[in-house]
């Protein structure tokens, strides 16, 4: 396609750049700031180089170690989401009637936890999964297995994994069941006649179909709970000791508790990148295959 | 292989219909012989998906059978039924090969591997799928997707019939001739019943041996190709078979002799026989309508003159009726009044529609 | 107020869309753009309307150039394959979106409404939206919705193509009774060479982003320039064969090998020829399964498969030269695959090719074209 070139356009870019600036650039740039220098307090801040940053990714160091363990964290909790909900999603899509009142109510029950705040999220939880005065820690214990997440390590993780999984599983759900809908029905009678199995209709149609909405899904669902920190700082407070501080959670700790600046300034710009380059890695993934696609 | 024969058969969307335009298909009962090649034809809403669901089993007839080889299928599920299907939009499977896609209806009724293997090379080679078989079924163009549809059907030495639902409709217009083509040349080797459903005449006639004419949910004919063009039995085929479609004029009827406007037709017939009352209208194809500038025949005021090239088509006027003619590249059109001659065997005569005989 | 491309060129990184296109559009008679997928019809359209800018060239409307204005600024109503109208609207109120925009006075819009829709039959649907409605209303509307504009250029790429064969005929017939009631410019693109042939008015032949040759459309069917035209103007596709001339007297070469080849009775145009190769074509019609004229060439073959349309009969033949011909027959006429077959030329109808493909001989008998009444 032709168009005519004129440089003046670029102005119209301006208002969205400035907006970028403002709420994107300056911000970060305060904390590339931060992040090389080092304070005593009383509003002294002297040029501290890479310093940080060495000590950061310095595995052996104090700060190193904390920082690995809080990442290795994260990454254990994204995993372990991932593995639940992607496929009780797909259940619970493969599952949803296809049409009538049924659906209506389907849709809106699972809809429900999308529509909640966090800390509502969190705060629901926190009181649900208690032992002596919450409906789900009371029966487990109840049924005799010992269950309190103030103070054992695996029920702390119980409990912010199921919050995790309850608030969020529907999302994949409505994803794969919209990309189950946009299959013609010419589909499934082809198999029908070509005498295929449930299991292969799923295999050879449904799952092929779905990978691009998938994609998206675990995308979505990845980022989201790398990034997590409100529900499991309500629920726990990243405990107990520090079993279920996840990275964020530790970058406040040390930002607002310990108003280590200079500390949190590098780890920020660390989780950011390690972010994007996530991002970007998910993006070329999905862009080659598409080309691939186009390329056949 | 099968036999296909509907008794009675007829199908309404609503629980106890009383008006005519709540049936979907109107009572009608037919035979299909193994191995023909038929083709449903019609407007769209004249009912011809309906009864091709009603054939593949999709819809459960309201009234009546449909038998299979004198079995009746009414009831039983698609895939109890024998049949395969070529759909509007073509169905593959993405992730599998050309040769998996192929295999696929044998590897799921559990053919042996061998069998297997011979019978998906052989359906290759009937539609010149071989160099692709090791191809992804992902990337191929529609035509060659419709042709992998159309194996998936031929593989199976089970099947009776198989159905093409509109399958031309998104493949490129010079190739459509092209797989049209080999359609009917795999009917010719394979000797399954073939019913191709269409909105298309060329198509139709083009496939099949005998087409049904679907009009407002009524077979309004069953008929060869020719059939349907030298003897429409309705007044819709007329219109619809043939471009331009025949000329249908209102007309009082006396003996042999009809009355159209304030001019007198003689017919080759007498018409004695036909039932008293009812609407009596005349057709005739423009094919067969001789443009004059004097004689006997029907005096009109020429209107427009199309020349397409190797015809001009002639859209006369006659006491306010509209009726069109055909004429050689070469004829000169007089641009005032002409005479309309038209050949006295080819008049048709019909009674509420339906061809006098 | 005419349209004017002068020498317009459009490229696409390394592709050439249209390559030194001139030509002058009037309003009154439709312009047609013929040519196959991908002849540059719709890129030709785009610049018109002012969606694309070409690389090399200058368009002029009515005296002025308006090769940079954009397509807001220009007076342009288009109607496309697809039938897009606004599905909330009434049919009404979609006729009538533009002339709202406009800011007419609600009794204008009424009455110019009221106008566009008896034109087009759509006096009975005002009060429907657009998807209660069947294909060919849809796009009756979207044309409607065009014409009602008054716009200087009216631009329709191909707008029957979606539509049943049965509708696609009656809008064939109707479209040119609106052409000639509006002052707008019609530009009308087809693939098809009957739907040219139907709308009368001129076409237009393209061919690989070239216009091969613009004239009446019966001049174009009757006297192509050259092959390309010839072969863009019919359907199906014209049949070719090498022709030798020499000494006054001239022969077909219609098997395999060069060397056999077929004397026939040349008419006095082809006698005359300079001797040489030449190319003849002669269309599908008029190839006849029995000899017309005492001169005909017979020509024996297999027939490949036989086409069937509602009233009329196309035999591909392949010829024992190896050649595949098309016989269009009048009427239907089954005939089973494989039977042997024999087919007549007749060489009054030859069209003659030289070796650069241009026409040197035209059929004599259709020279008088009677044109529109």
């Amino acid at each position: 396609m032709q168009k005519p070139i004129d440089n003046r356009a670029w102005f119209l870019v301006a208002p969205v750049f400035c907006l970028v600036a403002f709420n994107a650039m300056l911000p970060l740039m305060t904390v590339v700031n931060y992040s090389v220098q080092d304070t005593f307090g009383n509003n002294q801040f002297f040029w501290n180089g890479v310093q940080w940053y060495a000590e950061l990714l310095n595995p052996g160091s104090e700060f190193g170690g904390r920082f690995y363990a809080a990442l290795g964290r994260s990454f254990a909790f994204s995993g372990v989401i991932l593995a639940i909900e992607v496929p009780l999603g797909l259940m619970v899509a493969l599952s949803m009637p296809k049409r009538g009142a049924k659906l209506a109510i389907c849709l809106i029950l699972m809809a429900l936890p999308l529509l909640l705040p966090w800390n509502v999220v969190g705060i629901i939880w926190q009181l649900y999964a208690r032992d002596n005065i919450g409906l789900f820690g009371w029966t487990v214990n109840a049924v005799g297995i010992p269950f309190n997440y103030t103070n054992s390590a695996i029920a702390s993780w119980v409990v912010v994994v199921l919050m995790d999984v309850w608030h969020w599983t529907s999302l994949i759900a409505l994803l794969c069941y919209a990309g189950l809908r946009s299959i013609p029905d010419a589909y499934y009678q082809a198999a029908k006649i070509d005498g295929a199995s449930r299991w292969l209709v799923f295999l050879r149609i449904e799952f092929p179909k779905l990978q691009r909405v998938l994609t998206i899904g675990i995308l979505l669902r990845f980022m989201d709970s790398f990034m997590i920190y409100t529900e499991p700082f309500v629920v726990t407070g990243g405990g107990p000791g520090n079993y279920t501080t996840f990275l964020s959670i530790d970058l406040v700790k040390i930002a607002l508790g310990q108003f280590d600046l200079g500390k949190a300034g590098a780890m920020s710009i660390v989780y950011t990148l390690i972010t994007l380059s996530l991002c970007w890695i998910f993006y070329t993934a999905i862009t080659t295959r598409d080309n691939q696609e186009i390329a056949q | 292989m099968a036999r296909i024969e509907l008794e009675n058969l007829a199908h309404s969307y609503f629980v106890n219909p009383q008006h005519p335009w709540q049936w979907a298909l109107k009572p009608m009962n037919m035979s299909w012989k193994q191995g023909g090649a038929y083709a449903l034809l019609g407007p769209s809403g004249c009912g011809k998906t309906t009864l091709l669901n009603v054939i593949s089993g999709l819809v459960t007839p309201s009234h009546g059978k449909i038998l299979f080889d004198g079995r009746d299928v009414s009831h039983i599920p698609t895939e109890a039924r024998n049949i395969a299907q070529v759909f509007q939009f073509p169905v593959v499977y993405d992730t599998m090969t050309v040769a998996e896609n192929l295999a696929f209806p044998l590897q799921n009724r559990g053919v042996a591997k061998d069998v297997m293997a011979s019978r998906v090379r052989q359906v290759a080679h009937m539609l010149g799928l071989e160099p692709l078989l090791g191809r992804r079924a992902r990337g191929l163009t529609a035509d060659l997707k419709q042709k992998v549809s159309l194996g998936r059907g031929l593989v199976r030495s089970d099947v009776g019939a198989i159905l093409f639902d509109e399958p031309l409709t998104v493949i490129d217009p010079h190739l459509k001739w092209q797989l049209r083509a080999q359609i009917r040349r795999v009917h010719a080797e394979t000797d399954v019943t073939m019913i191709y459903v269409t909105h298309d005449q060329t198509e139709a006639l083009t496939f099949a041996d005998h087409v049904v004419v679907m009009y407002q949910g009524e077979v309004v004919q069953v008929g060869t190709p020719q059939e349907l063009f030298d003897k429409p039995a309705h007044t819709f085929v007329g219109y619809f078979i043939g471009s331009p479609g025949m000329n249908v004029l209102p007309a009082e009827l006396d003996g042999n002799q009809a009355r159209v406007g304030s001019h007198v037709l003689s017919l080759s017939t007498r018409f004695d026989g036909a039932a008293p009352g009812g609407t009596y209208e005349i057709g005739i194809r423009p094919e067969h309508l001789k443009v004059a500038r004097n004689g006997p025949g029907l005096p009109a005021a020429v209107r427009r003159v199309d020349d397409i090239g190797r015809i001009k088509i002639v859209h006369c006027e006659m006491d306010g009726m509209a009726i069109s003619a055909v004429t050689g590249e070469d004829d000169e059109v007089p641009s005032d009044g002409v005479v309309l001659v038209p050949e006295s065997t080819r008049i048709h005569l019909y009674r509420n529609s339906h061809r006098v005989e | 107020m005419p349209i004017e491309l002068q020498r317009v060129s459009l490229r696409v990184g390394e592709t050439d869309h249209l390559r030194d296109v001139s030509l002058t559009l009037n309003e009154g008679a439709v312009n047609v753009l013929l040519g196959p997928t991908l002849a540059g019809k719709t890129s030709l359209m785009r610049l018109m309307a002012g969606l694309d800018q070409p690389t090399a060239g200058r368009i002029v409307i009515n005296g002025e150039d308006v090769t940079g204005r954009s397509v807001r600024k220009r007076s342009v109503a288009m109607v496309y394959q697809q039938f897009i109208n606004y599905p909330a609207f009434s049919v009404y109120d979609n006729i009538a979106a533009p002339l709202r925009t406009k800011g007419l006075n609600r009794h204008d819009v009424r009455r110019k409404v009221t106008e566009a829709a008896k034109l087009l039959k759509l006096d009975g649907v005002l009060e429907k939206t657009p998807l209660q409605l069947s294909g060919g209303q849809q796009q009756r509307t979207a044309i409607a919705r065009a014409i009602v504009k008054d716009a200087d250029l009216v631009l329709l790429d191909e707008p029957l193509a979606n539509l049943d064969y049965k509708l696609r005929e009656e809008l064939r017939v109707e479209l040119p009774k609106i052409f000639g009631k509006t002052g707008s410019i019609f530009v009308y693109a087809t693939t098809e060479p009957s739907e040219a042939l139907l709308l009368g008015g001129r076409t237009a032949a393209m061919h690989e982003g070239r216009i091969a040759q613009f004239d009446d459309t019966t001049e174009v069917y009757r006297r192509p320039l050259n092959r390309i035209t010839a072969q863009t103007l019919s359907d199906p596709p014209m049949n070719f064969a090498r022709m030798t001339v020499g000494g006054g007297s001239a022969g077909l070469h219609l098997a395999a090998d060069d060397l056999a080849v077929t004397g026939f009775e040349a008419p006095p145009a082809i006698a005359a020829l300079p001797t040489g190769s030449y190319t003849v074509g002669f269309r599908a019609h008029h190839v006849t399964l029995l000899p017309r004229t005492r001169s005909a060439v017979k020509v024996t073959g297999e027939l490949a498969v036989a086409e069937l349309s509602g009233s009329d009969s196309f035999l591909h033949v392949d010829t024992d030269g190896g050649e595949r011909w098309i016989a269009l027959l009048s009427g239907v006429h089954e005939h089973p695959p494989g039977e042997r077959i024999t087919i007549y030329l007749d060489p009054a109808r030859f069209y003659v090719f030289d070796a650069g493909n241009n026409l040197v001989v035209a059929p004599s008998l259709a020279i008088s074209s009677a044109g529109r009444n």
